[in-house]
């Protein structure tokens, strides 16, 4: 199985050796025939504003999009998931998502950059403990439809805001598992969709 | 806010991390609002707010400060992207400053006028990251070793002239190489040689790079000065006077967006290039007398 790292912008080198780590060897994808041949696509960290504007310069949105939409596996973290929303809270101008999953993002939703932090989360489907989670000018979701299920959440203010979702193949985190260094969250990525996805 | 208490703001994986996100991307300087929307319309990863961009500090001279605190924060509520801004050399009270508008990153900068010759600010001490410049490994080291979390290149800002980041891009990466191929116990030398933390210096010689992620500064005016930059190891670009002295600043933020994503692909550089208008006029870097060079401000 081919799993690609979209390479446009952002922390692209972290989840290939995430991937590794895992015992896949991931692509650097950029190009419209590289991620047409790809079997599953990870979204990274990045700024979702260049990222979204880049793919539509180069032709590649509507690949990215009708490929989520007819199945591929696609994993996307912080600025991952927000390219992976239905629906933006306050876009920049002209920022676009790719879509996927029935949710509502909202951007830097914690704060700004002062107010970025690491936690520890209880992930569902994820055992030996919480997982440590790198927040990061993030988001969060505001608001999913009834497909969308809850991995992990985070509580502030005593409400609880989802930070880890899935709905079929499509997976997203607002936290950044390729920079804490805990790879259980790309195995499952890999255990629970892309492998499941194959058969 | 209130939330966990188990949750930590300010480690280092926290502050590195948003440098992390910021590879592959380019980061403008801006001195107004509206100039802020053009880049981040351009594809900017990141706008560093300012009220001169180098090419007129350098042109206008006297001391320069850090910005107007109305200034910074019109440019915040005008863009979703993160927002840089700089303060002098060891000036930590305007750092606290900084801190206290909730900028996204401080860039401790040899570009305004220097308030402590002898020493960097503690950065340690501080929730908001900093970035720093450095024209070596050793100077690169020393600033990590006082809590940057991330590097850029010092290059000869204000100039047009991409001359002097090249050479501070490529004595780092060649001094890296260096470490990599030594003994063990050669390195202990080599720390007393490039005036670094000898465990810092360790860390580099066994991952083959800096613990942070490098960008690149200094008289980037073109498309392809970026993607020569992105070449030579740099994790990203910084743009300064470049953009808005040019003929069309939106056209040419958003070209050298495109030339550092695709970098290694001469055609689409090519493209990028195509059609710009002026760019900025540019001054040698040979013929500013020493004394006026930017990049030999700080140790």
């Amino acid at each position: 199985m081919k799993v690609g790292v979209l390479a446009l912008q952002g922390d692209f080198r972290e989840h290939l050796l995430s991937l590794e780590n895992c015992g896949v060897t991931g692509l650097a994808v950029k190009r419209h025939d590289e991620i047409s041949q790809v079997d599953a696509l990870i979204i990274p960290g990045g700024e979702s504003t260049t990222i979204s504007k880049l793919a539509k310069t180069f032709g590649l949105f509507e690949l990215i999009r009708d490929r989520i939409s007819s199945g591929m596996p696609v994993y996307g973290s912080c600025a991952g998931m927000i390219l992976l929303s239905r629906e933006i809270i306050d876009p920049a101008s002209g920022q676009d998502s790719f879509g996927g999953l029935d949710i509502v993002v909202r951007r830097n939703a914690f704060g700004k950059q002062v107010d970025s932090f690491e936690s520890d989360l209880d992930f569902k489907g994820i055992e030996g403990g919480p997982v440590r989670a790198v927040f990061i000018r993030a988001p969060w979701v505001e608001s999913h439809g009834p497909e969308v299920e809850i991995l992990a959440s985070v509580q502030v203010s005593n409400l609880s805001h989802p930070v880890a979702v899935r709905q079929g193949n499509v997976f997203a985190t607002s936290f950044h598992p390729e920079i804490s260094g805990d790879f259980r969250v790309h195995k499952y990525f890999i255990d629970q969709i892309c492998s499941k996805a194959q058969k | 806010m209130s939330q966990n208490s188990s949750n930590e703001v300010g480690t280092a994986r926290v502050k590195r991390g948003m440098a992390e996100m910021l590879k592959g991307g380019v980061i403008m300087d801006v001195v107004n609002v509206e100039q802020a929307k053009i880049a981040e319309d351009a594809g900017a990863v990141a706008v560093m707010a300012l009220e001169r961009v180098p090419a007129d500090i350098r042109a206008q001279g006297g001391v320069s400060r850090m910005s107007d605190p109305d200034m910074i924060e019109a440019i915040q509520a005008a863009v979703s992207i993160p927002v840089m801004a700089k303060v002098r050399i060891g000036h930590f009270a305007e750092a606290q400053v900084i801190e206290s508008l909730k900028v996204d990153y401080i860039d401790e900068s040899e570009v305004l006028t220097p308030a402590d010759y002898e020493h960097h600010i503690d950065k340690w001490k501080f929730t908001i990251p900093f970035v720093c410049g450095a024209t070596n490994l050793g100077e690169a080291l020393r600033r990590i070793n006082e809590g940057a979390a991330m590097i850029r290149s010092k290059g000869e800002a204000g100039t047009g002239d991409v001359s002097n980041a090249t050479t501070h891009m490529r004595k780092i990466g060649s001094e890296i190489r260096r470490l990599t191929s030594m003994r063990e116990d050669e390195l202990y030398v080599a720390a007393k040689e490039l005036q670094a933390p000898y465990a810092l210096v360790k860390e580099v010689a066994a991952t083959g790079k800096l613990p942070v992620v490098l960008f690149t500064a200094g008289g980037i005016a073109t498309p392809a000065d970026a993607a020569m930059m992105m070449q030579l190891g740099a994790d990203g670009v910084f743009v300064g006077s470049g953009i808005f002295k040019s003929g069309d600043p939106a056209k040419r933020a958003a070209a050298v967006v495109k030339a550092t994503t695709y970098y290694t692909d001469p055609k689409i550089v090519a493209d990028a290039s195509r059609g710009l208008g002026e760019a900025m006029v540019g001054i040698n870097v040979a013929d500013i007398p020493v004394p006026h060079r930017l990049a030999e401000r700080g140790w």
